[in-house]
């Protein structure tokens, strides 16, 4: 008798069909993508201040929406698409066959990787062009983005994967994610300076990854000056990292343990 | 060697028995159905046999394994079946082929992705995207989906509900195709009329219990119960029921020296015979 496909290899197909899948939501696309940019816009366009030397808002906005970016198309798009493949039956079709949950995962994590990357380009593209944003040159700061890139994406897609199980319906799902992610963004410095939010938001926000994302790609596209502007007037890479892992671990043992393919 | 072996199966939800003792044993190669009302327990049966439930208690074997199970050997019983759930409406933005083809990628010794799309008679709509079927075409695929992995054993689980008639003697073909093929068959319907085209053997379950286990043919006894004979004498009908109708008619031609008027010799119908047993399982006079 044949052996059945490696779990890798049966993930790969999964990732490939799902980007497939995402691509022909045309209103899907479009929103996770785009509208990230389309913000960009109208912030750049209000708000033209220098927040301090050398460094206009719209470039610290940048880095805000790389990182809601990452949310958009990992924790959120997993939190709401998730609920909808358990009503219309999706998961529970694939749970009838031999593909294990693990492949699943891997699938949609190829996906929103490859969102995440699509859209950190866009963003990026957009930021050099329209906002006087500057690449850095040190192949350390590179690093430093990939390794967010990676930790920020596994966080955002496990976490999305673990609450997937609090929304009751597909239909509902969105109403309950969407102002999760609305408030993060408020509390986490996206939208505002993070330094001029009242102490007990900052604190707040320093339980959840969506800050420690923010000053992280501060860290690789702001000048090195800025730091100093920060809360601990320093980036705090090396916790910055910690902070991310943790909580991509987390998220990966709490889908891990909760994770339900229909509801019984 | 029987595929399913199952023992005095129980499972409730709450205060509500769904399966109440039920017992099976099915045969390889057999189409074996599981007809009743609606709620009467035979989707939780079912899926209790494909693993998607637990149940409280009793025995069960499918193809000698425990289907609830979720350790070592869970993969490869499910790549052994194949199962065709009520109607869903996933994954409506890939085309008939690409559906088809992916799922062929999670099974050991998969069938011909495009001979199976010929099967269910999809061929012409192998380049439409799956949310553009009909309903009794997207049936089709579900069943596609079903025996792509080439099962010893496929679950159909009340695969024609809102066909048309001809859509449904078509679907029909196709099963037997699939039984002429040597694969063990399992199918819930409420369509008695399905039942006794299609199965081997049928089980009516009624409140979670098994009524009666048998052929179309024999089932309530249908084979041997009394015949009705009718007719009509001065004016009124008459009704005799008799297990040997022939002796009746002999003793009427006696009586009428011409025709017998407004004969009639009957057995029961499937439909009485099923109405009777689900209306003395509830307790209805009817």
């Amino acid at each position: 008798m044949n052996k059945l496909p490696s779990t890798v290899k049966m993930g790969w197909r999964r990732g490939k069909i799902e980007i497939r899948q995402f691509l022909r939501q045309r209103e899907s696309v479009v929103f996770t993508l785009l509208f990230p940019l389309i913000l960009m816009a109208i912030f750049g366009s209000v708000f033209k201040g220098e927040i301090a030397h050398g460094v206009k808002f719209s470039q610290y906005f940048l880095a805000g929406m790389i990182a809601s970016g990452m949310i958009n198309s990992g924790f959120q798009q997993l939190a709401i698409n998730i609920p909808m493949e358990r009503d219309d039956g999706s998961l529970k079709r694939l749970r009838g066959t031999p593909m294990p949950a693990t492949s699943y995962f891997i699938g949609k994590l190829i996906m929103v990787l490859a969102s995440i990357t699509f859209q950190v380009i866009l963003l990026l593209i957009g930021g050099v062009l329209f906002f006087g944003v500057h690449l850095p040159t040190s192949p350390n700061k590179w690093f430093i983005f990939s390794l967010i890139m990676i930790l920020g994406t596994g966080g955002s897609a496990s976490l999305g994967v673990a609450f997937s199980i609090v929304p009751k319906s597909g239909r509902g799902a969105s109403a309950i994610v969407t102002p999760v992610i609305i408030i993060m963004q408020f509390f986490s410095g996206v939208f505002f300076v993070f330094t001029q939010l009242p102490k007990w938001m900052q604190d707040f926000a320093s339980v959840f990854p969506l800050k420690w994302l923010c000053q992280g790609i501060r860290s690789v596209f702001l000048p090195d000056a800025f730091a100093q502007s920060e809360v601990a007037h320093s980036w705090e890479t090396g916790r910055i990292l910690l902070v991310l892992a943790i909580w991509f671990i987390v998220g990966l043992v709490i889908s891990i343990r909760t994770f339900k393919w229909n509801r019984e | 060697m029987s595929v399913i072996e199952v023992r005095n199966l129980h499972k409730n939800y709450g205060p509500l028995q769904a399966v109440d003792g039920v017992d099976l044993t099915i045969e390889r190669g057999e189409i074996f159905a599981i007809l009743g009302p609606n709620g009467a327990g035979k989707t939780t049966t079912v899926e209790i046999l494909e693993g998607f439930r637990t149940r409280n208690s009793g025995e069960v074997k499918v193809l000698d394994f425990d289907p609830q199970f979720k350790g070592k050997g869970a993969r490869d019983f499910r790549d052994r079946i194949g199962i065709v759930l009520q109607a869903t409406s996933d994954a409506g933005d890939l085309t008939v082929a690409e559906t088809i083809h992916h799922y062929a990628g999670y099974y050991s010794d998969p069938r011909d992705a495009n001979e199976v799309i010929d099967a269910i008679g999809l061929g012409d709509k192998k380049k439409d995207l799956v949310h553009t079927l009909s309903g009794g075409q997207r049936r089709r695929l579900d069943v596609g989906l079903g025996i792509i992995g080439n099962p010893e054993l496929l679950f159909l689980d009340e695969p024609t509900t809102g066909f048309d008639p001809e859509a449904r003697h078509d679907f029909w073909d196709l099963i037997r195709g699939l039984r002429d093929l040597g694969t063990t068959i399992v199918l819930t319907t409420h369509y008695l009329e399905e039942a006794e085209a299609l199965a081997d053997r049928v089980a009516v379950i009624n409140k979670g219990k098994i009524l009666e286990i048998g052929t179309p043919a024999n089932l309530g006894d249908r084979a041997t119960s009394l015949a009705r004979v009718q007719w009509e004498s001065a004016g009124t009908m008459h009704e005799q029921f008799t297990d040997k109708p022939t002796a009746v008619i002999a003793k009427l031609m006696h009586e009428f020296t011409d025709e017998i008027p407004k004969l009639t010799v009957s057995r029961a119908t499937l439909e009485d015979i099923y109405l009777q047993m689900i209306g003395e399982a509830t307790g209805d006079t009817k």
